[in-house]
């Protein structure tokens, strides 16, 4: 059982292919591996009844010689997406008794190719958080502890469910989404890979909205080419999301080489930060000297704006989430608070149903929103978007891809994490500035710190070069040998 | 500027959000903390700058201007909170 749920996705999927195990046993693992970590409150909602009947219908394609993708492979969603049929609460009071009636289009693509759904993963309330704290259905324990110490340690966020429950071995992937880095500080606090494709590469319909100007989804794996797997499953055009990409998705998972001989690789010198951990930027060192010794150029860089980009965020993308999340009015769907007018039920169901972020971020964006302050703040902002967009199209004249670190710490104290909320999102400072300019950038586990926590390392590329991204990733998975480090320290404790 | 705690009630009747005494508190501080962080802006003259409103779009996608959907008011219905009738949702009446 416990090799069952062991292995990587590809690993499992061969085995589902060559008949070496069947999709029901295979879920049947994962399925009792989730209720046994329930204490790291990773799901919100388990669904095994759903799960067991898809392996069921998996396992009759797989014997016919027939199978999408990921025919017959266990995996959590995370509960922003919506789930026909299934409860998704976005992590959200306001949605505790939300069934949508229709599926995202990401989750359909996912079962489509034949996945099975475990259950619905928690999450900050509406994505807006960096630790899962913010979630109604209280926070996620991360599986990773410091050597030699139980102190419950926070898996990240917005993603924090998707990460915790792939670390524990109690899904073989999840899907996460990324406004800000709430896929890849997740996948880096808990010592796996996570993409943020192209803004536009995976279909936003039926994605709860957070900032739809900035929100991307995408997988959170073990490894990268588990990710290039999933992100293959996932993407593609969908004429119900206007901003999507029209073009042929590639076969991601066939175009890893892991070969980076000649490419160029930038770092920029605005990410060395005042006051970097120095585990984090020795990490980074690190990374350097892989990408070099397996073949390519590193090449200095400057991305001016970077000091800009957390600032532009918390601008734009609270704008963006009230405008969204103004259609939680206690109407049509979700909680409903009575009051004594219209007016009253709208503010009552509101000021009940979302939690204090949500609350704290609505505000920010009525206010810069608001007759007298649309200048000053939201299109300053849109403006300062363009100068840090524009040094990314500079930077990549000169490089192909851009390395930096993923997180600048190593997964904190869930009982005493920042109570100060700009120290909170400062958590996003690498991996925000992606976001805003709209490009793909991926999070590999490359390193364990001196009390043995996972660090990450990004790598960022052009626009829908994806494939190519995920070959850096590679490159450096292999160098890294995170695997081996983490097999090494499991010994020695 | 700093926001007043009058400021804060407009912001938050705007947003049809009702905070409690100790959030309406808790909010300003916040809020101007924030904003104060966000002013680090004002260090950059952005006046010959285009605002960007996304990414890789120069225009929106046109689709064909034809139903594409429709008939679905049970669907719609399904998650209707109060005693929804006759397909019409719920609400305190509005008109006098």
């Amino acid at each position: 059982m416990t090799d069952l749920i062991n292995l990587t996705l590809s690993q499992a999927r061969d085995k589902l292919r060559s008949r070496e195990i069947s999709s029901v046993e295979l879920t049947s693992a994962f399925i009792k591996q989730m209720e046994a970590t329930r204490e790291l409150n990773a799901y919100i909602t388990e669904t095994p009844e759903i799960a067991l009947k898809q392996a069921d219908i998996s396992d009759k394609r797989l014997a016919a010689g027939k199978g999408g993708l990921l025919e017959g492979l266990p995996i959590g969603i995370k509960d922003l997406f919506c789930t026909k049929g299934t409860l998704t609460t976005a992590g959200s009071k306001i949605l505790q008794n939300y069934v949508p009636r229709y599926e995202s289009t990401v989750t359909q693509n996912l079962w489509d190719e034949g996945a099975v759904m475990l259950g619905k993963l928690n999450l900050d309330e509406f994505a807006m958080g960096s630790a899962n704290l913010t979630s109604a259905y209280g926070p996620v324990i991360n599986p990773w502890k410091k050597k030699g110490d139980a102190e419950a340690l926070v898996p990240g966020g917005s993603s924090g469910g998707s990460s915790a429950a792939v670390a524990a071995r109690s899904c073989l992937a999840a899907t996460g989404t990324d406004t800000g880095g709430s896929i890849r500080q997740p996948a880096a606090f808990c010592g796996l890979v996570g993409i943020k494709p192209t803004y536009g590469r995976c279909s936003r319909y039926g994605v709860v909205a957070f900032a739809s100007s900035l929100d991307q989804a995408g997988p959170i794996t073990h490894t990268v080419r588990d990710a290039a797997l999933m992100l293959e499953a996932m993407s593609g055009y969908d004429p119900k999301d206007s901003t999507s990409f029209k073009a042929d998705v590639p076969g991601f998972e066939s175009l890893l080489t892991g070969n980076v001989r000649g490419l160029r690789i930038g770092i920029p010198k605005e990410y060395r930060i005042d006051g970097m951990n120095e585990e984090v930027s020795q990490l980074w060192q690190q990374g350097i000297s892989w990408l070099k010794q397996a073949g390519a150029e590193i090449i200095d860089i400057s991305l001016p704006h970077t000091k800009y980009a957390l600032p532009t965020y918390y601008i734009l993308a609270p704008a963006e989430a009230s405008s969204n999340l103004a259609r939680y009015d206690g109407v049509r769907y979700g909680l409903r608070v009575e009051g004594e007018n219209l007016n009253d039920l709208y503010e009552m169901t509101r000021g009940e149903g979302f939690g204090n972020e949500v609350k704290r971020r609505i505000m920010i964006g009525t206010y810069v929103l608001s007759a007298g302050f649309y200048d000053a703040y939201f299109r300053k902002a849109q403006k300062v978007r363009r100068l840090i967009t524009t040094d990314f199209a500079q930077a990549f004249d000169k490089v192909d891809y851009i390395l930096t670190p993923s997180t600048p710490s190593p997964a904190f104290s869930l009982k005493n994490p920042p109570t100060d909320p700009v120290e909170m999102y400062m958590n996003d400072v690498f991996t925000v500035t992606i976001n805003l300019a709209g490009l793909p950038a991926v999070s590999v586990p490359a390193g364990l710190t001196q009390s043995g926590l996972p660090l990450g390392l990004q790598v960022i590329g052009r626009a829908f070069d994806e494939a190519g991204l995920l070959n850096v990733a590679e490159s450096i998975e292999v160098a890294a040998n995170f695997q081996g480090k983490v097999t090494e320290l499991r010994k020695a404790s | 500027m700093e926001l007043t705690r009058e400021n804060i009630m407009t912001i938050a009747r705007l947003a049809r959000l009702r905070l409690s005494e100790e959030r309406i508190e808790s909010a300003r501080h916040d809020l101007n903390h924030i904003l104060g962080w966000i002013d680090m802006l004002n260090e950059l003259n952005v006046d010959k700058v285009d605002p960007m409103f996304s990414v890789f779009i120069d225009q929106m996608p046109r689709r064909q201007d034809v139903v594409t959907d429709g008939n679905i008011a049970d669907d719609i219905m399904a998650n209707a909170p109060g005693e929804p009738m006759f397909n019409m949702f719920e609400v305190p009446k509005v008109v006098e």
